[in-house]
């Protein structure tokens, strides 16, 4: 079995009208036996923005301790909040840096620019950014977001049906998944603000 | 005109007009009798299927659902047979909806865990040759009789790439019987079996809840708690359960559990125990 499986666990991105959404399940396994319910894959850059990271739950603990700290160094020297885009691209550069020996996380990004422009990416372990302008998935339930979303995504949905495309979308992938699910949590950001909800979901 | 006489004369008879030369030749007893494969044509097809069928190798083509939790167990009231009802093919969970439990005839249970395609050949071909032995000899056929017929059915393919563990279960002239058997020869009598992925944290369960002396309502929902919590556990299984219980009559089916819905009724239920236990206090 993939180091990348090791764990399991998906997290799946959608833009909205003026607003971006982005969403995890709450699993950690090894391998085919279930640890944890409760384990967070989802971590806030800034207000605007967050960083979603399936993969290896070693490296996703690394990786948001990391990510804090360069944050609080940007933040600390710009005495301003990190654009989405900037996370994105601390991101890569922190995962080519490993280029030969990779840590094992295929990260996500979603958040609002300082003119509230929506932005959503997706990472590969080593850092190929893929920009997208309607959704990007990630995780062990990666095929099976693609199939939902290409099928309940639409443009230009307001903050509320954002939430139900996106927990549809997660709900139903990974109810086709061994590796994902035992509860999910969705965060929806707003220019006003962040709606975080947990989902009720199959624990099996 | 005689020659035209001559040739619809001579194919209206039998056999003329058979042109692959099998007419008559057909024995069903013969031909069903003995379900036959055809093996790899590789130099030599016990080292070629091992590769092709071991998840480990890196040759590994044959792929097929997998993944499971079964148990029965034996107590005073007879036997309970509790399975869950996914299938998976890697981390893909291919359906929710598996019937693991095969119903043999009305007094034998067969259970599914390893290769679902496997499984549900294998113990169809047993229900076959239960009822010719039924035919031939007047009498039900022995649960212990039929397990062994299973286990000498698959034996000969042993190392050939054949998943299957099973449990045959039933009531016959002796009482209730419970046999493990496997695809690598394995048939052992027993009172407690649970097989599959699952089985480790159903184990769990059942030892720590398991006495002779269960009531027959007791012992169907420690079943279904066994396979819910290794359902809960563990990722390859999952689903709904579904209950029989194994009496004198024969088999009784009792229901099918969705695991969803019993997560939310256990954790109830749990919530009311500790509130009453807190209340004694």
């Amino acid at each position: 079995m993939s180091i990348m499986e090791y764990n399991g666990g998906s997290v799946v991105a959608m833009v909205g009208k003026g607003c971006v959404a982005i969403a995890s399940d709450k699993r950690l396994g090894q391998q085919f036996m279930t640890v944890s319910t409760n384990f967070q894959k989802i971590f806030p850059a800034s207000e605007k923005t967050y960083i979603g990271l399936p993969g290896l739950a070693t490296d996703v603990l690394t990786l948001s301790e990391r990510f804090r700290f360069n944050i609080n160094m940007y933040k600390m020297e710009e005495e301003r909040d990190i654009e989405p885009k900037t996370v994105a691209h601390m991101i890569s550069s922190t995962l080519y840096q490993r280029r030969f020996g990779p840590y094992f996380v295929e990260p996500v990004v979603a958040g609002l620019s300082k003119d509230n422009t929506p932005f959503i990416c997706a990472m590969d372990l080593i850092g190929c950014i893929n920009f997208a302008k309607d959704f990007v998935v990630s995780g062990t339930a990666s095929q099976n977001l693609y199939g939902m979303c290409e099928s309940l995504w639409e443009p230009d949905l307001e903050p509320e049906d954002l939430f139900e495309t996106i927990s549809q979308a997660l709900l139903n992938a990974q109810d086709r998944d061994a590796l994902s699910g035992w509860g999910a949590v969705v965060h929806i950001i707003t220019p006003d603000k962040v709606i975080t909800r947990s989902l009720k979901s199959r624990q099996d | 005109m005689n020659s035209l006489v001559q040739k619809y004369s001579k194919s209206s008879t039998a056999h003329d007009d058979d042109v692959l030369g099998v007419h008559g030749k057909w024995d069903a007893s013969l031909d069903l009798a003995f379900p036959t494969f055809d093996i790899p044509g590789a130099q030599n097809p016990l080292s070629f299927l091992r590769n092709v069928t071991d998840e480990a190798s890196s040759d590994y083509k044959i792929k097929i659902q997998h993944g499971t939790t079964t148990l029965a167990f034996k107590f005073q009231g007879g036997i309970i047979v509790a399975v869950d009802s996914r299938a998976t093919m890697g981390n893909y969970i291919g359906s929710q909806t598996v019937k693991k439990v095969i119903e043999i005839n009305p007094y034998l249970l067969g259970t599914m865990a390893g290769g679902a395609a496997d499984c549900s050949y294998w113990e169809r071909e047993l229900g076959r040759r239960c009822r010719l032995y039924e035919l031939t000899n007047k009498e039900r056929i022995s649960v212990a009789a039929a397990s062994k017929l299973l286990a000498n059915l698959v034996l000969p393919y042993k190392g050939m790439g054949l998943s299957m563990g099973t449990m045959v279960t039933g009531w016959d002239k002796s009482g209730p019987n419970l046999y493990y058997v496997d695809s690598d020869g394995s048939r052992i009598k027993g009172d407690l079996f649970s097989v599959g992925s699952g089985s480790t944290f159903a184990y769990g369960v059942l030892d720590s809840g398991y006495r002779n002396d269960l009531t027959v309502e007791e012992a169907l929902e420690l079943g279904k708690r066994s396979i819910f919590h290794a359902a809960h556990r563990d990722a390859m299984s999952g689903g709904s359960v579904n209950l029989y219980h194994i009496h004198e009559e024969g088999w009784t089916y009792h229901g099918n559990h969705d695991v969803a819905a019993l997560f939310w009724e256990y954790q109830d239920l749990k919530a009311e125990e500790r509130a009453a236990a807190v209340g004694k206090q």
